[in-house]
């Protein structure tokens, strides 16, 4: 099971802030698991967008990494504080 | 030294505190970043702020060594809320001591640049019109990239 976590505007667009799941066995990159998220919750490309960056278990990756073994997955759109 | 908590932030505590810390210095520099009342959008009537431990934690410890090896410093205070505030409260503070003011000024621009542009926060405005999640302006990222071409001229 991986728990995927969605920040910022993002959570509203997918209702939740968070969900665990068991990632599908075909999906094996970051950047399929977008594309799979992206259509399950009909995000139209909002997440797919680059600047929403992938971190798994807390380290920013690329969308090539694998997602194999993640425990924790989040998808982080553009961030700033102050 | 830093802070990240849903606690109220009391800046002239902050700067009490952080002075009696900072007796080797001969100038301090503070920052305090607070809720606006007015956005675009109509009266503000709170602001959320969203972090992501220990990542938000870890990147803003990283820009505070990066901003010590810039700059001679003798101590950096950084304290940021999370969660719902209201109007007038202080979102974040920042405070830098030197041996002289030009590194204070310089590394606590540099360290609101970071928080601005970089630090691992959501924040979510609420006004009387609805909600509006705020990303950083172009602005904040020039700004932000003052201290990169600095770097490579």
């Amino acid at each position: 099971m991986t728990k995927i976590l969605y920040f910022g505007r993002l959570s509203d667009l997918t209702g939740k802030t968070d969900e665990t799941l068991t990632i599908p066995h075909d999906i094996e990159s970051a950047g399929q698991l977008r594309t799979w998220l992206d259509e399950r919750f009909e995000t139209d490309g909002a997440l797919l967008d680059p600047t929403v960056r992938i971190a798994i278990d807390s380290e920013i990756i690329l969308d090539t990494a694998s997602v194999h073994g993640a425990d924790e997955i989040a998808l982080m759109p553009p961030v700033g504080g102050g | 030294m830093l802070l990240v908590s849903s606690d109220p932030i009391d800046a002239a505590a902050e700067l009490r505190a952080f002075e009696a810390m900072a007796l080797q210095a001969g100038g301090i520099v503070t920052f305090s970043g607070q809720v606006r009342e007015a956005a675009a959008s109509g009266q503000v009537t709170s602001l959320y702020l969203q972090a992501y431990s220990p990542m938000t934690e870890n990147g803003i410890q990283a820009a505070i060594t990066e901003a010590n090896a810039r700059w001679d410093l003798e101590q950096t205070r950084v304290v940021h809320r999370t969660g719902a505030m209201q109007p007038g409260e202080t979102i974040v503070f920042v405070a830098t001591a030197a041996k002289h003011r030009r590194a204070a000024f310089e590394a606590a621009d540099f360290l609101m640049d970071y928080l601005k542009t970089e630090a691992v926060f959501w924040k979510k405005e609420d006004t009387e019109t609805g909600s509006n999640w705020i990303e950083p302006r172009a602005a904040d990222y020039s700004d932000a990239n003052r201290w990169t071409k600095k770097e490579d001229a």
